[in-house]
């Protein structure tokens, strides 16, 4: 491709979800050691859409999410959230890490881990004040969980750990929500919980983004999917991106076409 | 109760009143920060700097050519930077874990320390490994002063020992660094991703925690030695951590044992032999040390949240 070609070709992409989109990526590629992580990714997420980023163990589906909030450094590519740099449009996004990735038995109560989610409307030099536990406390309502309101973290089961995670976000109220694995190691009864305030979100027009690995709920509870495996393969709504073809050159072959077949049915 | 005034009398505030205070700073000094370096499983690092120190001191002391606290202090203080370099780079390039890259630095460095000491004529001055590892608390003694009013009179208090208002002033900064960020340590220590996602300077915070412990550690090992400093740095909080589920109450729990190590410890190194018969008094920074072992070895068997691990199960 021409260079002319490269930047109609990226002008594209910024034009599926409008300038000011939720998130817009172009060239991102973020390294550990030697070896990317995720390589040159194109994205555009568009408001009021939910959207699963989809691909193997390894593909960079959590590095794609900390790249794009520069949690990790970025080798190159362009990010822009809400058509800002992510310093400038920081509080409209909540970032929701893998329950995994923190260590819960830090002395902290469930409550504790929600006001954390106030932090900005804090303010700096300030401390947590009653008005503030007010808010935390609807936002446990929110996701079943303020009966554990003085529990320590460490007594929850994952499910409820995942929970307290989401209320935090909820705290953030933002407009565009970047979960990871939020379905990982989780009960029923708390998926199900966590779906419906993520429909929630939506439904007030909110953009939600999850990285998720469970293809069988794909087509239930997302509209649009990005499918990436250290590269972009596909991008776009569900209907027409989650195909047989494309999660074969996602998975490169370790999936059965029957198996997939069964998902399209599902 | 005549025995108690005496005990509490001019002489006390002569010769018991300012170690025990200087313990005392120095104690809480060190489990302040020591809190979140073990939250942040980084409790080595205290240990590491105050290893450190001794190579900076002696370094100090072979270009300034004199025992002078002022030098001395910055020269550890480098060194102490210097280490916390060292460990990062060995991190980095070495991908070793944390822990193994803070032991091989400490360990070199102390080493270098007493290499250094012995190949160059210091031996006409007071630095000694001996005085490095146990301070020497019991010699930081208010000559001018002749009972409790002399805390009024400020040309008694003209005559403190330095260390007292050194650490004192240490103390305040470090109070005031975790007051002031105390939403973005606890914030970052929980959950470094999500603090940097929310714009918390979590390498920044991350430093400044570290410089103040290499602060802290500078100016208690200068009083105190390094085995107060190591141990405070790890004892109070982490026994502190067996009582409470919450991070403000760790804290307060990790001042309230730095305190009674400090004053049980002075108390029973000064007249516990004299219990059992001995004429000898044994050294207070060893005997505060192995009190806040006790107290996390008590901590342990009877801490209300000893039996944290486990307990989701039943939730």
């Amino acid at each position: 491709m021409s260079n002319a070609e490269l930047i109609a070709e990226a002008g594209k992409i910024v034009d599926v979800a409008g300038k000011d989109a939720p998130l817009t990526v172009r060239g991102l590629t973020v390294s550990y050691g030697n070896k990317p992580a995720v390589f040159s990714i194109d994205a555009s997420i568009p408001a009021g859409s939910m959207t699963a980023i989809i691909g193997p163990n390894g593909a960079g589906k959590s590095t794609f999410l900390k790249g794009t909030l520069g949690v990790v450094p970025r080798l190159s590519g362009e990010v822009r959230i809400f058509g800002k740099p992510f310093a400038e449009a920081r509080d409209r996004v909540a970032y929701v890490p893998q329950r995994a990735s923190v260590d819960w038995d830090f002395p902290a109560r469930v409550i504790d881990v929600v006001l954390m989610g106030l932090y900005k409307s804090v303010g700096l030099f300030r401390f947590w004040r009653s008005r503030h536990r007010e808010q935390a406390m609807e936002c446990l309502e929110r996701v079943g969980m303020a009966d554990f309101s003085t529990r320590q973290i460490g007594q929850l089961s994952g499910g409820q750990q995942q929970r307290v995670f989401l209320a935090r976000a909820l705290a953030q109220n933002a407009e565009f929500y970047l979960l990871d694995e939020p379905f990982a190691g989780v009960d029923a009864a708390t998926e199900r919980a966590i779906v419906a305030v993520l429909k929630d979100l939506k439904a007030e027009g909110r953009t939600v983004v999850c990285v998720h690995h469970d293809l069988s709920t794909v087509a239930e509870y997302f509209d649009r999917v990005l499918l990436i495996n250290v590269r972009r393969i596909a991008e776009g709504p569900v209907d027409t991106t989650f195909t047989a073809a494309n999660l074969q050159e996602t998975y490169g072959g370790r999936l059965a076409t029957t198996h997939i077949d069964e998902l399209r049915l599902a | 109760m005549d025995d108690l005034i005496t005990a509490l009398g001019a002489e006390f505030v002569q010769l018991s009143l300012t170690p025990i205070v200087i313990g005392i700073l120095a104690a809480v000094a060190c489990a302040l920060p020591g809190n979140f370096l073990l939250l942040r499983r980084q409790a080595l690092i205290g240990d590491a700097i105050s290893h450190v120190v001794l190579p900076g001191i002696v370094g100090a002391f072979l270009v300034t050519g004199a025992i002078d606290a002022f030098p001395m202090m910055i020269g550890a203080g480098c060194a102490a930077i210097v280490a916390v370099i060292l460990i990062e780079i060995i991190k980095r390039l070495g991908r070793v874990e944390p822990g193994a890259a803070m032991g091989l630095v400490f360990t070199t460095l102390f080493a270098v320390g007493v290499l250094f000491l012995e190949i160059t004529d210091t031996s006409s001055v007071h630095i000694d490994v001996q005085h490095a590892l146990l301070g020497n608390l019991e010699s930081l003694i208010w000559f001018d002063a002749d009972g409790w009013q002399s805390l009024l009179d400020p040309a008694a208090l003209a005559t403190l020992p330095p260390q007292l208002p050194r650490l004192a002033l240490v103390l305040l900064g470090i109070v005031l660094f975790i007051a002031l960020f105390w939403k973005e340590l606890k914030i970052s220590t929980f959950d470094a991703a999500f603090a940097d996602a929310i714009g918390i300077h979590t390498r920044l915070l991350g430093f400044a925690l570290v410089v103040a412990t290499a602060i802290a550690a500078v100016a208690a090992f200068d009083a105190v030695g390094s085995i107060i400093v190591i141990a405070m740095f790890v004892c109070p909080p982490a026994a502190a951590r067996l009582m409470t589920n919450q991070l403000s109450r760790q804290i307060s729990w990790s001042v309230a044992f730095a305190v009674i190590s400090a004053i049980l410890g002075y108390v029973f190194a000064g007249y516990g032999p004299g219990w059992f018969g001995s004429p000898y008094a044994v050294s207070a920074a060893g005997m505060i040390a192995t009190i806040s072992g006790l107290i996390l070895l008590l901590t342990c068997m009877f801490g209300p949240q000893r039996k944290r691990i486990g307990q989701g199960a039943e939730a």
